[in-house]
């Protein structure tokens, strides 16, 4: 079978504490998946050595069916919101562009056609009226648009998404999740960083359980269980008691 | 060309083609790395100087390059192993390569021109007297053409990776998904800071070369919205660093590179203080009028509240005010001349009272809250 995303044994290290141990993951196209798991589970380390940006130990990616070198035209990746300097001198509209920066190539200038694109992106998230605003000036909720922008600008086929919903109101989630929801419908996978276990069954189809290793991945039904979030999030079970009696609901 | 013309062109050039890698240490929050590299070229220049026996040869300025990426190795090096911060991995870099370069120089080459005086703050003034020649010919002095062919080197670099440069520096992780290469073109960068700040050296001695990379690049921060307008901004308060220093040490009979890293400093002082939007006056301005416009909210809405009530009388009386919103004398002084002038507020003795404007005000104001 072709996999949208193909992990297997995948052993990820700094120095010598594995953050990553022995992780399998397949995610079939047109799929949207949540990987939930503690803060420090290695979740971003997961996405990171997926687009050879961390050297894995040990391990293979696939997307699909080849190496992520020979695809990174069609991969499209949100890092989280802080990993960037939001007080950088540039522009909403000039770091959606960079999206394209990839199909452009070395030393290629974008012109006008690359910022009509851009601007069609910035519509697609409701900020084209932003624009030339200085990012300095864009709240959380802004600067998390112009992320998800500029990763839909480059048109992919496979998405890859750190925390899209750190930091946003409620309404932008709704409709982020409108957005994410419109990729899967259009075929494309889209893996997620999710934090609220409460919308994960509402938002996502698929979800991977990480905890350094994979505790489970599938569909929500089968593999959201409560013992699974157990195994997951160790100790904290009142937590994940309080959430599984909200389910039930 | 007059030595006082000659020696204000060099200072230019200098100031400028040290402002152009200096965009990128301050936009990566590498500033630090201006300063260690600007003395860990020191042992490398020693040891070329010992190969060589000469210390004009371009031998010179690849050994000082070779520093500066051993620099920058080392601190990539004590970075990944995850102990340390880069600043604090600077910190310990540096001071070791320095220490082996003048250790090499004090050991072997106690005599020769390389003193610690002339490395740290170099001499303008003697620029002129050093002249390249060629079949008889004066070419210039040698520090002018020895920095021209550096500032071409930068400015071209610059302009071919313009753009990924900008993606490097804004969000490394993006430009390594999409193939950019960031660690390659960062060594790049840090090489060409190191060849800068060799060249520059020897002109005007590691103290300028640090303030030169750093304060133009910092200011220009403040002041401009876009990479592009930050790059030019750069280069022309570089430029009139060098060009006042060199008065101010004409005027002062001082050392030339120290009045121009001192009006560096200055310059950028000025800025920090006067930048308009990201200023501390304007910071500190905007503030004031914030609290300003939040006190004549409360005035017509307490005004507003009490309007017509048999207590008004009262409640409404300037002194009353002060005791009732707590607010200083002067606060609330402001408050009402700043709500009389909007039209908002009537005053008839001691006694306020809101105009049709200010009620409606005080009605949208609630809503708001
Ligand atoms: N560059 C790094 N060097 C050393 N340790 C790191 C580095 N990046 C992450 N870690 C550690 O690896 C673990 C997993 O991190 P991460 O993948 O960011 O987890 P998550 O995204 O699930 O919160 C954490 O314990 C973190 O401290
Ligand atoms: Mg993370």
């Amino acid at each position: 079978m072709d996999y949208a995303i193909d992990i297997r044994d995948l052993t990820v290290a700094y120095r010598e504490k594995p953050v990553l141990w022995d992780v399998d993951l397949q995610v079939p196209p047109g799929v949207l998946i949540a990987i939930v798991g503690p803060n420090g589970a290695g979740k971003t380390s997961l996405i990171k050595s997926s687009l050879g940006l961390i050297k894995p130990a040990a391990g293979s990616v696939l997307i699909h069916g080849r190496p992520y070198s020979e695809q990174r035209s069609t991969v499209a990746y949100v890092p989280q919101r802080g990993s960037v300097d939001w007080d950088f001198p540039t522009n909403v509209l000039d770091v959606v562009t960079m999206g394209l920066y990839g199909r452009l190539g070395w030393f290629k200038r974008p012109g006008k056609s690359e910022r009509i694109e851009a601007l069609k992106s910035l519509a697609q998230v409701g900020m084209e009226e932003y624009a030339t605003r200085q990012i300095s000036q864009l709240s959380g909720g802004q600067q998390q648009r112009v992320f998800l922008a500029r990763a839909l600008v480059q048109d992919a086929n496979v998405y890859f998404m750190d925390e899209p919903f750190q930091g946003v109101d409620a309404t932008t989630e709704r409709a982020i999740v409108e957005l994410l929801q419109n990729l899967r419908k259009q075929g494309k996978t889209v893996a997620v960083v999710h934090h609220d276990l409460q919308t994960v069954p509402e938002y996502f189809d698929h979800v991977m359980l990480l905890n350094v290793r994979r505790i489970a991945s599938g569909p929500v039904e089968e593999v959201f269980t409560e013992d699974n979030l157990r195994t997951t999030y160790g100790g904290r079970v009142a937590f994940v008691s309080a959430l599984s009696a909200a389910r039930k609901q | 060309m007059s030595a006082s013309l000659e020696i204000q062109l060099i200072a230019v050039v200098v100031a400028v083609t040290c402002a152009l890698p200096g965009v990128f240490l301050v936009l990566q929050r590498m500033s630090m790395m201006s300063d260690a590299i600007s003395h860990a070229i020191l042992p490398g220049i020693v040891i070329a100087f010992f190969i060589t026996g000469n210390l004009s040869s371009p031998w010179i300025i690849l050994g000082a390059a070779a520093g500066g990426l051993l620099t920058v190795a080392l601190v990539e090096v004590l970075r990944k192993t995850g102990l340390l911060k880069e600043d604090a991995a600077i910190g310990i870099v540096f001071p070791a390569l320095f220490s082996v370069g003048v250790i090499l120089i004090a050991q072997y080459a106690g005599d020769v021109h390389l003193d610690i005086d002339a490395v740290l703050l170099g001499e303008l003034a003697f620029a002129p007297f050093d002249r390249i020649t060629m079949g008889g010919m004066d070419l210039g002095p040698r520090a002018l053409l020895v920095m021209g062919v550096i500032l071409v080197v930068n400015v071209v670099f610059i302009s071919v990776f313009f753009k990924e440069l900008k993606l490097i520096s804004f969000d490394r992780a993006l430009a390594g998904a999409l193939g950019f290469a960031p660690a390659l073109l960062h060594y790049v960068l840090m090489g060409l800071v190191s060849v800068t700040a060799v060249g520059a050296f020897d002109a005007v001695g590691s103290i300028l070369v640090v303030a030169l990379m750093v304060a133009p690049p910092a200011s220009a921060y403040l002041l401009t919205d876009g990479l592009k307008p930050m790059i030019v901004v750069s280069v022309v308060i570089g430029a009139v660093s060098a060009v006042a220093g060199y008065w101010v040490a004409h005027w002062l009979d001082a050392s030339i590179a120290g009045a121009m890293a001192s009006m560096s400093g200055v310059l950028f002082l000025s800025i920090l203080i006067l930048a308009p939007h990201r200023g501390l006056w304007s910071v500190q301005k905007r503030r004031s009028n914030q609290a300003l416009l939040f006190g004549r909210k409360m005035l017509v809405i307490h005004l507003y509240n009490h309007e017509g009530l048999p207590e008004a009388q009262h409640e409404c009386r300037m002194d009353h005010l002060e005791d009732h919103l707590r607010w200083d004398h002067a606060f609330a002084s402001r408050a009402i001349r700043s709500s009389l002038q909007n039209d908002y507020i009537l005053q008839q003795g001691p006694h306020l009272s809101l105009t049709e404007t200010g009620r409606k005000y005080a009605r949208s104001s609630l809503v708001e809250l």
